[in-house]
């Protein structure tokens, strides 16, 4: 009871800071900023309702963005989990692949930028290439620590009562990875936004990159800002919706929630 | 154990000597463009004339430069936040989730309003790396401080300690390990975004020159100053984590 008021009381100081922030922004960008560098967000939203919105062509490069990002990670999703499942199915090749994911993760990927564009053109397919090539590692890996880390008890418990190899896979050890998998799927989705946000603003020739350079040479940053706003707003969305999906779908969160459920009635 | 570690070792080196091989023979048989993929020895021919010449060792030292100004930046303002946060839980409780909630939109996305403010200079490099790299160090400065045993607290005053006593012998040495995982993926987010900034729009800096080779086509060029960024990066990992390995058992 007293932790619940305590963090209610955080979560409204919270809101009141950040309130406080815009209100701080808007006084400076309204009284004391250049207005070719700063806006304040009123401002922002100004743009946003009158340049943004009114833009079919903005409007149509969100979208893309939206796609490739989806693209992306279903992408990662699926080569990740099914990688990282057979990465971390045995010790043996967990130690024999797992140093070589490691090793191909340490690779600062956005040397290979340029590369990935020459190879897959300006179009969505590099951006794709590049956000997956970013979002499966975070998988890979959490997949392949998830099944690493089942307890020693658990397996020797199933062993004990007479769980055969496929049965102790399917029962002990993938639902004890699917915490670790969640955790991959967030820091994936992280990982896959950077990577498509990173391909869109080098490719500067069409998409969102191009309005961005725009507005940024031609010291209009009211639309810069609404423009960033927007895919701040989408990666917030993506986000959210892999933490719902995390919600619902963790046994182990489901279980305590159906536990104190119980114990309420 | 030997026999499986033997398998296990020879599995790696055969992935890297088929990689280097499917290289070789894509480009000698001819099935890939050399526009796209040049081959190994004109990579190392690219590589060789490339380490001769001033343009290479001023691009690596702006490179390094920007990295280190953002990440002391980065490591002063991350580790100084961090604490003041963590000096009341009501603080910790009201921020802690401002700061982990604004790192998992990638800061990658306010790049242009870095280049709007700072130029298309090293400054603005520097400025984007510095705040990408204050979210982790700051995030684990946080965790390090806050998640301290109360006793070890209680312990050290009743015994006497002042302040800066309670601070030497209890709160740093166990908050430590966390600071320097902080730090480590700080650094190398630092890395990462500078040289990303660089590739995206810059005048000067590997990342430039990078993006540079792609644009003239100069494949072989490209690939070698890639190869060059990887080995660093490699490097540098091997002697982080040497050197945290260090710290953690002492």
């Amino acid at each position: 009871m007293m932790s619940s008021s305590r963090s209610s009381l955080a979560f409204w100081l919270r809101l009141v800071l950040v309130a406080f922030i815009f209100a701080a922004l808007e006084i400076y960008g309204r009284f004391y900023a250049d207005p070719a560098f700063m806006s304040p967000p009123s401002g922002i939203f100004r743009a946003f309702v009158e340049r943004i919105l009114p833009e079919p062509k903005i409007i149509e490069a969100l979208f893309l963005c939206v796609l490739q990002i989806a693209a992306a990670y279903g992408l990662s999703i699926l080569f990740g989990t099914l990688t990282g499942l057979l990465v971390g199915a045995t010790s043996f090749s967990r130690s024999a692949f797992f140093p070589i994911v490691l090793l191909l993760f340490a690779i600062p990927q956005v040397s290979l930028l340029p590369l990935v564009i020459l190879f897959f053109g300006l179009g969505p397919a590099a951006k794709i290439a590049f956000g997956f090539s970013h979002g499966v590692f975070p998988i890979i890996m959490n997949v392949v620590a998830g099944m690493r880390d089942v307890k020693e008890l658990h397996l020797r418990a199933a062993r004990s009562m007479g769980a055969s190899r496929s049965e102790t896979i399917r029962h002990v050890i993938l639902p004890h990875a699917v915490p670790s998998l969640f955790t991959g799927l967030r820091l994936g989705m992280t990982m896959t936004l950077l990577g498509v946000i990173l391909a869109e603003l080098y490719v500067s020739t069409g998409g969102v990159g191009y309005y961005t350079r725009l507005f940024a040479e031609n010291y209009n940053p009211a639309p810069l800002f609404a423009l960033i706003g927007c895919l701040a707003v989408i990666a917030i969305l993506f986000n959210e919706l892999v933490r719902l999906a995390e919600k619902r779908l963790t046994p182990g969160l489901r279980r305590s929630a159906a536990l104190t459920n119980l114990v309420k009635e | 154990m030997d026999r499986s570690n033997f398998a296990t070792r020879s599995i790696q080196i055969s992935f890297l000597a088929v990689l280097a091989g499917a290289w070789w023979l894509a480009t000698e048989t001819g099935s890939i463009s050399r526009l796209f993929l040049p081959q190994p020895r004109a990579v190392y021919a690219a590589a060789e004339r490339l380490v001769q010449t001033a343009a290479f060792w001023s691009a690596v030292s702006v490179t390094l430069m920007t990295i280190a100004k953002a990440f002391l930046i980065a490591m002063i303002a991350g580790i100084i936040v961090g604490y003041l946060v963590t000096r009341t839980r009501l603080a910790t409780q009201v921020i802690e989730p401002i700061i982990s909630g604004l790192f998992t939109i990638p800061i990658t996305l306010f790049f242009p309003m870095f280049i709007l403010f700072f130029g298309i200079g090293t400054g603005s490099k520097v400025a984007y790396g510095a705040t990408y790299a204050f979210f982790p160090i700051a995030l684990n400065t946080i965790a390090a401080f806050s998640n301290m045993d109360e006793r070890y607290l209680r312990a050290a005053r009743s015994m006497g300690a002042g302040r800066w006593q309670t601070f030497r012998h209890i709160l740093l040495p166990g908050a430590l390990p966390v600071l320097m995982t902080g730090m480590r993926i700080g650094f190398f987010i630092c890395f990462a975004s500078v040289l990303g900034g660089e590739t995206i729009s810059s005048v000067a800096g590997v990342g430039r020159n990078i993006a540079h080779a792609a644009e003239l086509m100069e494949s072989a060029r490209m690939y070698a100053w890639i190869v060059f960024v990887i080995c660093t990066s490699v490097t540098l990992n091997l002697i982080v984590y040497a050197f945290e390995n260090r710290i953690r058992n002492r």
